[in-house]
């Protein structure tokens, strides 16, 4: 009898521990997204009641440009940063690593800073940069074009632009990475390859590489999620224009919710790069996985 | 070591040294600019290397925006997100890692699944819900979308796994319960880890653009990220006031960060997996 009552009494105790996130969970989560779900299959407006109307959200979903454009978009960006943005931090990473003491927490801060800066700090700084008339880079792009570049303003540039001002402020969560990967590799191996005669090309293709696998694999899937939900920069640099040509999903679901007032098309949308997210995260660490097996 | 070799490595530095340089580039522009007059900046005769000091953008955006209301909002929102994280986490954690109750698996489970969801696809609904609530527009509506970090609950149980068992039992037999046993023996244990991942938990809410920028519409109650870009809209072209609003709007994590340099980069780490 006073084991069943202490048992309980663990039970509730437990119940209680966890109750606090288990119930901000349930509210802000989980109901949200059964709503979302829900609301995707009504006519509604953001604020109010709709009308049930069955799958017509996705079929118009299907026969919608903008849709497309944005897909579109979201893969083009997802091309533009997730590989560039992994390679250029392991080769800032291999260089940071072979320095030591306070050098190279000097330059680990320099290059990390970027990434606690708030976005809008950023797209701020890199729209003066770029200004047409007084940006001190006009005069680089000058340089390879032979004239200035309205970039934001010109389909061709926008999304290079953005992409490079996203690899500028993130990539320095990914050099952290590579070097904490880094420093988990025993020194031994290296001293064991270089005793046989190792060169340090052969130590990076055999050793540096293979080891650091499951890092690399980590920075790719982390920055695939991440640039599949890009909006902030997006919004502040170039509203998804010039022509859409930099219209994302997120900036789909915005307009569609928020500016059109149409609160069960944006919820289709939003469901549907919740679904997207989700099957390519997944699926991506699947694949890298049994890639770092072989 | 040989000539070329030496030769090889100072190469090396001096290119790492340089990309640093580069890298940031960007914000020693933006300090260089916010120092200037206005004219001066769009003027043909502005170099490279900062050639005035001149305040005067920054006392007029001190003075003539909203960035005092910005920054309270900011403070008070980020600092309660932290506090709330980091206790419901710990929390959560200690039951998950040192308890035995129905449903704890599947709740795991859960947390480890929630790392992997969207919240900014949730966005639409998370709207309704506040605005049901009557929480546009207020503190509480900003935070409470803010309050699932899972990676804390993760990390914490990770540390709280690893405390050996018999700091419990001295505990246990001087009859002190579960709550007794997180907030004497687990959490003073594991100070280390606490304040890393609190520091970055404020950074992340500090930073935060999409959800503030959709549940605030008036200016008195918006956050640094999203307030600064009310200057913009109103100031037009005038990047010497842009610039300082900018710099301000990012020192208080800049200065975070700069301190607690050692903590940032081990919480990173930890959180992200890379490092136990």
């Amino acid at each position: 009898m006073a084991m069943l009552h202490n048992r309980r009494k663990h039970v509730a105790i437990a119940a209680s521990l966890v109750a606090p996130f288990v119930a901000t969970f349930c509210l802000v989560f989980l109901w949200p997204a059964i709503r979302m779900v829900e609301l995707s299959f009504t006519a509604g407006p953001l604020i109010g009641e709709g009308t049930w109307v069955g799958l017509a959200n996705y079929k118009r979903l299907l026969t919608d440009n903008l849709f497309y454009t944005s897909l579109k978009n979201n893969g083009y960006f997802v091309v533009l940063t997730v590989v560039p943005t992994t390679a250029l931090a392991l080769a800032i990473a291999l260089a940071i690593n072979r320095l030591s003491g306070r050098l190279q927490a000097a330059m680990l801060a320099l290059f990390f800073l970027p990434y606690i800066l708030p976005v809008s700090v950023v797209t701020m700084i890199w729209t003066w940069m770029l200004d047409f008339q007084f940006g001190v880079l006009q005069p680089v792009l000058a340089f390879f074009t032979g004239k200035p570049v309205p970039v934001f303003k010109n389909p061709y540039w926008v999304m290079p632009m953005i992409a490079v001002v996203t690899i500028w402020w993130t990539n320095g969560f990914n050099v952290l990475l590579f070097i904490a990967g880094l420093r988990n590799i025993p020194q031994e191996l290296y001293e064991a390859a270089a005793l046989d005669g190792a060169t340090k090309r052969q130590q990076f293709f055999r050793v540096t590489w293979p080891l650091l696998w499951p890092v690399t694999a980590l920075v790719l899937t982390l920055q695939l999620i991440l640039q599949l939900k890009i909006f902030d920069q997006v919004y502040l640099m170039s509203g998804g224009g010039p022509f859409n040509s930099s219209y994302v999903l997120l900036l789909m679901v915005y307009r569609e919710a928020f500016q059109l007032n149409h609160g069960g098309y944006a919820s289709a949308v939003a469901l549907i790069l919740f679904v997207i997210i989700m099957v390519v995260s997944v699926l991506q660490f699947q694949v890298l996985k049994i890639g770092g097996r072989r | 070591m040989s000539g070329s070799r030496r030769i090889e490595n100072w190469s090396l530095t001096v290119i790492t040294f340089a990309g640093a340089v580069l890298w940031i580039f960007p914000l020693y522009w933006a300090f260089v600019t916010s120092i200037r007059s206005e004219d001066r900046v769009v003027s043909d005769e502005a170099g490279l290397l900062p050639d005035e000091f001149n305040l005067a953008s920054y006392i007029d955006v001190v003075f003539n925006t909203q960035l005092l209301n910005w920054y309270l909002n900011s403070i008070v929102t980020s600092a309660i997100i932290t506090v709330l994280v980091i206790v419901s986490g710990m929390m959560c954690a200690y039951a998950i890692s040192q308890m035995r109750f129905p449903g704890r698996r599947l709740l795991y489970g859960i947390v480890l699944a929630s790392f992997m969801i969207p919240s900014q696809a949730l966005v639409v609904t998370q709207f309704i819900l506040m605005n049901s609530l009557g929480l546009i527009n207020t503190w509480a509506g900003i935070i409470l979308p803010q309050l699932i970090v899972p990676v804390v609950i993760i990390v914490y149980k990770q540390f709280f796994d690893a405390v050996p068992k018999e700091m419990r039992e001295a505990v246990v037999l001087d009859g002190g319960g579960e709550y007794t046993l997180l907030f004497k023996v687990y959490l003073p244990l594991n100070w280390g880890i606490t304040t890393a991942l609190s520091i970055i938990t404020f950074i992340m809410a500090w930073n935060q653009f999409f959800w503030p920028f959709l549940v605030v519409t008036t200016e008195n109650m918006m956050t640094i990220p999203v307030g600064i870009t009310q200057v913009n809209d109103a100031f037009g072209v005038y990047y010497a006031r842009l610039m300082s609003v900018a710099l301000l709007g990012a020192m208080p994590v800049a200065v975070a960060y700069l301190v607690f340099q050692k903590r940032v980069t081990e919480a990173v780490m930890i959180s992200s997996g890379v490092k136990g």
